[in-house]
């Protein structure tokens, strides 16, 4: 096994000519095959730092190596290694989605022959092929997203970063985008994946880094990171309506209406005795369901946390 | 990235930018070849009969016609790469090369060789045109086509610079309207500058068209204002500083990265 990181992303920082300072020295590790979050609210830093990763934005200082391979010293290699898909849509809508492919493998050396063979083979994968000899602008928003991440796999990539791709895009589409993108990943490509969507993240990312405010607030495993948020808040639809809150040791209960009750509990009590006590008292829940995404809650959390400590230290 | 994967990136800019040229045509091909004909009826018929030869034994159209040439060369050559690359960074997809592993080299050598071929296209285009109102002497072959050439990768690049510096689409009309057309017309398309009086004759010497459209003038027809030394060597300085500029621009990524 490969002992060479898939990133190393070292002391980067950024600060552009207005004097902002987008990055203020992030370090940052991700093994190879690895599916990797990196999440932060906009304007945390994410783009500017996957914009130098793809060399699109130059560093102010710091470094950071792509399998080894530094982005500074030898930015050709390094650029060989990763594939991009960003958050904008940035191909020439004029263009054939098959030319925008070929010639997208093209930039890279592929000969033309390897290159259509790709081409076809992606853009059929990701449900493009009937679109392939059309210009780009008469497609719609979700194919154009799907695109990008075609003409990502062109150079058949050892990294592939993916800023925002499902940004817009319908549940279907969005759910397809991330089989294709767990198969890449489960081939052996590394996967950087920002996005909004923390439920996207929850589920298919297996490391987490979270950068706020130029800095990285949180980098460890989505179950470790997941582990910390020890108290949960389902909500219970009823089957009948209640008059009064039940009695219930270890859980705070909250009447949302007749027939909702919200019930905050830590994770060190279990759902069983919850489910009994109610039982117990003649109520009976039809269904239940987190009231908020784990991930999102801890990711407010963190954030909120961020900001308050650097709101004192600038105090 | 090897040899002949900078051969086949190199491929792929040429290919995409002829691509573009074809495709477009009516915007690409088309305006020069209708500027010229009416120029060759203007100037070259109605007007050009009545003011004889500027040369002895040259008459007024078999003079103009390497002027115009180059003048059609020179707008398409800096007309190409300005629209194209700056269309390229507008659109944002110039990103799909800065991405990419190519060496900045290879952008630029991509993108000057698209504008140098629409140059020639339309020096071709031009050039059968003018057979309908004249007949052109192939004097110096070499001359004729290394003056053409050079002509265009010089205002390839100079298009390039202009296109990166650009910041909105004015920007790119800006430096035709107000320099090129200026330099043009003064450069001794239409006149001889031994014509001219002090001091506007050694004035005439700053613009750099006037030693392109005379050597050019020399291979068709064997007669310049203006040594062939002095005339490559302007042309040679020109190159070689705006491809510096060129690559510098983008090696540096002004204008281009953040």
């Amino acid at each position: 096994m490969s002992t060479v990181a898939a990133l190393d992303v070292v002391e980067l920082k950024k600060t552009y000519a207005n004097g902002v300072e987008a990055l203020k020295g992030v370090s940052l590790t991700v093994q190879p095959g690895d599916f990797f979050a990196l999440l932060g609210p906009n304007g945390a830093g994410k783009s500017t730092l996957i914009g130098i990763l793809s060399s699109l934005v130059n560093a102010s200082d710091g470094d950071a190596r792509i399998f080894g391979v530094s982005i500074r010293t030898q930015r050709s290699a390094a650029m060989r290694l990763i594939g991009l898909v960003p958050q904008e849509l940035n191909f020439n809508m004029f263009e054939k989605p098959f030319d925008i492919c070929v010639n997208q493998a093209g930039f890279y050396g592929i000969p033309r022959s390897v290159a259509a063979e790709r081409a076809e083979k992606y853009l059929k994968q990701l449900v493009l092929w009937d679109k392939a000899f059309a210009p780009a602008r008469a497609m719609s928003g979700g194919m154009k997203r799907r695109l990008m991440i075609a003409r990502a796999m062109m150079s058949e990539p050892k990294l592939l970063i993916l800023d925002e791709p499902t940004a817009g895009v319908d549940i279907e589409i969005r759910r397809s985008m991330w089989k294709f993108i767990s198969a890449i990943n489960a081939a052996g490509t590394t996967v950087i994946l920002t996005t909004h969507y923390l439920e996207e993240a929850e589920q298919l990312c297996r490391n987490i880094a979270i950068i706020d405010k130029g800095r990285i607030i949180e980098n460890t495993s989505m179950k470790l990171l997941l582990s910390k948020l020890d108290v949960e808040t389902f909500v219970l639809d009823l089957a009948e309506p209640i008059a009064a809150l039940p009695a219930m040791p270890h859980v705070k209960l909250t009447r949302v209406d007749e027939v909702t009750l919200e019930a905050e509990m830590s994770r060190q009590h279990d759902l069983n005795s919850l489910f009994a006590t109610l039982s117990t008292q003649g109520v009976t829940v039809r269904s239940m369901r987190n009231k908020a995404n784990r991930l999102e809650e801890l990711f407010v959390r963190l954030v909120e946390t961020g900001s308050a400590s650097s709101g004192k230290a600038a105090a | 990235m090897s040899t002949n994967a900078n051969l086949i990136a190199l491929g792929t800019i040429t290919r995409r930018e002829v691509v573009r040229i074809l495709r477009i045509w009516m915007q690409t091909l088309l305006p020069s070849a209708i500027t010229m004909t009416l120029y060759f009826v203007i100037f070259g018929r109605m007007v050009g009969s009545r003011i004889g030869d500027i040369v002895p034994g040259i008459g007024y159209i078999d003079y103009i016609v390497p002027g115009l040439i180059m003048m059609a060369v020179i707008t398409n050559s800096y007309g190409n790469i300005s629209s194209s690359f700056f269309g390229a960074k507008f659109g944002r997809h110039v990103e799909e090369m800065l991405a990419s592993p190519m060496p900045s080299w290879v952008i630029l050598t991509g993108y000057v060789t698209g504008a140098v071929l629409r140059g020639l296209l339309v020096a071709v285009i031009v050039l059968i045109i003018s057979l309908f109102f004249t007949r052109i002497h192939l004097y110096h072959p070499w001359v004729t086509l290394s003056t053409i050439l050079l002509t265009s990768i010089v205002f390839s690049l100079a298009g390039f610079a202009n296109a990166v510096y650009a910041k909105k689409f004015d920007d790119i009309a800006l430096v035709p309207t107000f320099v090129l057309a200026p330099l043009t017309y003064l450069g001794g398309v239409f006149y001889s500058v031994n014509q001219l009086g002090s001091p506007w004759r050694e004035i005439s010497h700053a613009n750099p068209i006037l030693y392109m459209v005379n050597a050019f003038r020399y291979g068709l027809l064997g007669v310049s204002d203006i040594s062939m030394g002095v005339a490559y060597a302007v042309m040679l300085g020109l190159a070689i500083v705006l491809g510096a500029i060129g690559m510098m621009l983008l090696e540096r990524g002004i204008g281009l990265r953040t």
